[in-house]
């Protein structure tokens, strides 16, 4: 029965798979890496013993945390040869030694002073130990910066010449390969997005302590930190994300005219469509909400720019516009959600009720997850909306598989699945149930055994033996 | 760079990458295979603790000599990698329940027994699988046009289950010699004697799997036997059971160091034994290392900074190791 299925569209379907779970983690740990390195720099500054104490709190998250990142990371470098080998073969050249030097310059770096970070406090003194701290978070900046140049050159690749083999080769320099024209908008759209999905979930757990005791100074200060995070940066984010869009409309105009469910051209200003169900048999949006003009006007700024259709484009060069068309608003959706909350907090904190407006950590913890949900959404986005190639324009994507036989990726795929949800499942929750845990000050020096943590998340008690 | 050839510089790292791999992974993996053998409590958590702290940078040279073999040798990622599917899905499957268990067994101490146990599955699970990827690589890929021309199981052989057995024992013994350095008390008399019988019977494997391979292909038997070569490769063998008796000498009398550093000499004189056999092939008689190359100017790009990197790394590697010298406590975090 397997061996009906499609390799290919198994194959996709698991790369999609393992890279989506794998993206939750640093998305997360980029962040918090940072953040840990603030609130130790803090500490170090003022000397007050809360910073310290939420530096605790948060790094022994972040050990789990980090953990299921590398172990879902290690999977992904090996499944592109794996799953993917003929791409692997001709495109090796090229983005091979981009990723040789993640490992060489980031991977190593967050593993060498890891085990100084979480275990090594009373081991090397303070500035060494803020030392390593630092070390880990630019680690997971540098890592970014070389998987985005990856990705970005499969976007938008230049630089390049094919050699007798077919292989991608380098045309001369390695500098426009590196910085290729979508690098620098993709690399600040993912960074700040990673940034925003810890203050949302910083700001989450906040919220969710502060529900119970508001008067909790380490609740207040992790709030108060993370919603300055989401006011500031969420803006800056809708910036990044616009002229992402414009540098995409360049250069990938097809998948933008996915995004925005644009079949027909629009010789005058075409409309932004709000919400509709596009369908790629007729090539139509059915049921649609739009606004005329405005289309343009987001992705041109000018309200009668005419804009091409779907249609000026061959029909095998499309994605399927339905997925495009509504990971992109789920993303955007949670953008304004995200800016809404960050104004929200601003308008609290001015009326000196950002630790008391009950609805506003309501709402906080609400969007404690909103930032993943954004950030995976965003990469959906962008991945299908290049199909049908994973090199664009030149490489398609039926082309690039391994020659595998369905029921070997079919096996894989299941297990996968099985083992992700179940491990990760797992981790998720030891996550949530340290979050659950009220931030307390010498957050070392907790007694060991079952305490009652009177009016306090009941529901969350703190494990006897927990790891002193 | 014209008298240089990138490419046996390129061999030569990757080649480093892999041992070092091999070494400082295998040590961890050892852990987790004789882990069920550790009395609950705290000899289990001494052996956490002594590689807690580094083992995710010793797993990061297996990304660098896949990663690298990827960027450096493309040809060779994309026939190794679909020839040995399953193994490589196993292996990494087993890393992740593996990887993930130092944190969870701390965060969740009702379940401990199970994250243990996943401990061990997964470092089992994994190095079987680099066990028979070593074998699979070794008796020869089907290769045809420039890609993997076999079936998902042409692995699966005696010689394959041979090497994987092996690769278990010999990583056992380098987890029980890496305790003996790092542990005290009745921990350290454990793994003293787990280390004997361990060393008795990754010598019998290696004899085994030494005594298989000449017959694996003629190619193999030419390289080893023939005259004049078998004066030099015969050296192999007889540094081996010089290394073999110095392990056994420093297990006898107490020495704690010894012993560790004897089982990382007989696993260089194996991986010198390896190279004998396939150098310049990377997948045996089909692919050499000339044919696999990356084109030089990604090699050379790479080359420079690898060469600035590589003492930075090792550097800082060698401090995160010293600041975690000594005996292993029975505490995590502090």
């Amino acid at each position: 029965m397997l061996d009906h299925l499609d390799p290919v569209v198994l194959a996709r379907a698991q790369f999609a798979f393992t890279v989506s779970f794998h993206f939750i983690f640093p998305a997360f740990s980029i962040g918090l890496s940072s953040y840990l390195m603030v609130l130790e720099a803090l500490w170090l500054k003022t000397g007050q013993p809360l910073y310290l104490d939420l530096f605790k709190y948060w790094v022994k998250i972040f050990a789990v945390a980090f953990g299921m990142g590398v172990v879902s990371g290690i999977v992904m470098s090996y499944q592109f040869g794996t799953n993917w080998s003929v791409y692997s073969y001709r495109a090796g050249p090229i983005v091979g030694p981009l990723m040789a030097y993640e490992v060489l310059t980031a991977f190593f770096l967050e593993a060498g002073f890891l085990g100084v970070m979480l275990f090594g406090m009373t081991k090397v003194g303070k500035s060494l130990h803020f030392f390593a701290t630092s070390m880990v978070a630019l680690g997971t900046l540098v890592s970014a910066t070389w998987i985005i140049s990856v990705n970005s050159w499969m976007q938008t690749p230049v630089g390049f010449a094919i050699n007798a083999n077919g292989q991608f080769v380098p045309g001369g320099s390695w500098w426009p390969i590196v910085f290729n024209p979508s690098f620098p908008y993709q690399f600040v759209h993912t960074v700040i997005a990673a940034y925003l999905t810890t203050a949302l979930t910083v700001g989450g757990v906040g919220a969710w302590h502060l529900l119970s005791d508001s008067a909790n100074p380490h609740a207040r200060t992790m709030f108060s930190m993370a919603m300055w995070m989401a006011a500031l940066v969420a803006p800056l984010q809708i910036l990044a994300g616009d002229a992402q869009g414009l540098n995409t409309l360049e250069y990938q105009p097809v998948k933008v005219l996915a995004m925005e469910g644009d079949y027909e051209s629009s010789p005058d200003g075409a409309p932004l469509i709000l919400f509709g169900l596009p369908n790629d048999a007729d090539a139509s949006v059915h049921d649609r909400l739009e606004i005329p003009k405005i289309g343009s006007l987001v992705l041109l700024h000018d309200l009668h720019a005419p804009l091409r259709g779907l249609k000026d484009f061959p029909r095998d060069t499309w994605p399927p516009v339905p997925v495009v068309f509504w990971s992109f608003r789920i993303m955007v959706g949670l953008g304004l959600a995200i800016l809404g909350l960050g104004l929200w907090s601003l308008v609290a904190r001015a009326r000196r009720r950002l630790y008391d407006s009950t609805w506003l950590h309501r709402a906080a913890v609400l969007m404690g997850p909103a930032g993943f949900v954004a950030v995976i959404a965003g990469w959906v986005t962008t991945e299908v909306g290049r199909q049908p190639y994973t090199i664009y324009g030149q490489l398609l994507t039926v082309d690039s598989h391994s020659p595998l036989a369905a029921p070997a990726v079919a096996i894989s795929l299941l297990v996968f699945i099985v083992v992700y949800f179940t491990v990760f499942g797992a981790g998720t929750g030891y996550v949530l149930k340290m979050m659950g845990r009220p931030p307390m000050p010498r957050d070392d020096e907790l007694p060991r055994g079952p305490r009652h943590a009177a009016g306090i998340t009941p529901s969350h008690g703190i494990k006897p033996a927990e790891a002193p | 760079m014209t008298h240089i050839d990138l490419t046996v510089v390129w061999a030569g790292i990757i080649a480093f990458a892999v041992f070092a791999y091999v070494l400082m992974d295998g040590f961890d993996l050892g852990i987790g295979i004789l882990f069920p053998a550790f009395a609950v409590g705290e000899e289990r958590d001494q052996a956490m603790n002594s590689i807690a702290p580094v083992w995710d940078g010793n797993e990061t040279w297996l990304v660098l000599g896949g990663g690298g073999l990827f960027a450096a040798f493309p040809l060779a990622y994309a026939i190794i990698l679909p020839a040995t599917y399953p193994l490589m899905i196993a292996m990494l499957l087993g890393l992740v329940f593996r990887g993930v268990a130092f944190e969870f067994r701390s965060r969740d101490p009702a379940h401990r027994a199970y994250w243990d146990a996943a401990f061990t599955l997964g470092s089992v699970t994994a190095t079987v699988a680099q066990g028979i990827t070593l074998g699979a690589v070794l008796q020869g890929i089907r290769v045809a046009d420039n890609a993997y021309a076999g079936g998902w199981l042409d692995w699966l052989s005696p010689f394959t289950l041979l090497t994987g057995a092996s690769l278990v024992l010999g990583y056992a013994l380098l987890g029980a010699s890496w305790l003996i350095w790092k542990t005290e008390g009745a921990a350290q008399a454990h793994a003293r004697r787990m280390a004997l019988v361990l060393g008795i019977a990754t010598l019998i494997a290696m004899a085994a799997v030494s005594a298989a391979t000449p017959f694996l292909h003629y190619d193999y038997w030419r390289r080893w036997f023939s005259v004049p070569g078998v004066y030099l490769t015969a050296q192999i063998p007889l540094l081996l059971l010089i290394t073999a008796a110095m392990f056994f000498r420093g297990l006898r009398h107490g020495n704690e160091r010894l012993p560790f550093l004897m089982v990382l000499a007989l696993f260089f004189l194996n991986f010198v034994g390896l190279g004998v056999s396939v150098y310049p092939y990377l997948v045996p008689r089909s692919v050499t290392i000339w044919d696999a190359a990356a084109p030089p100017q990604s090699q050379l790009f790479m080359l420079i900074g690898t060469a600035v990197i590589f003492p930075v790394i090792i550097g800082y590697t060698a401090w995160a190791y010293w600041v975690f010298r000594g005996k292993a406590g029975v505490h995590g975090y502090h």
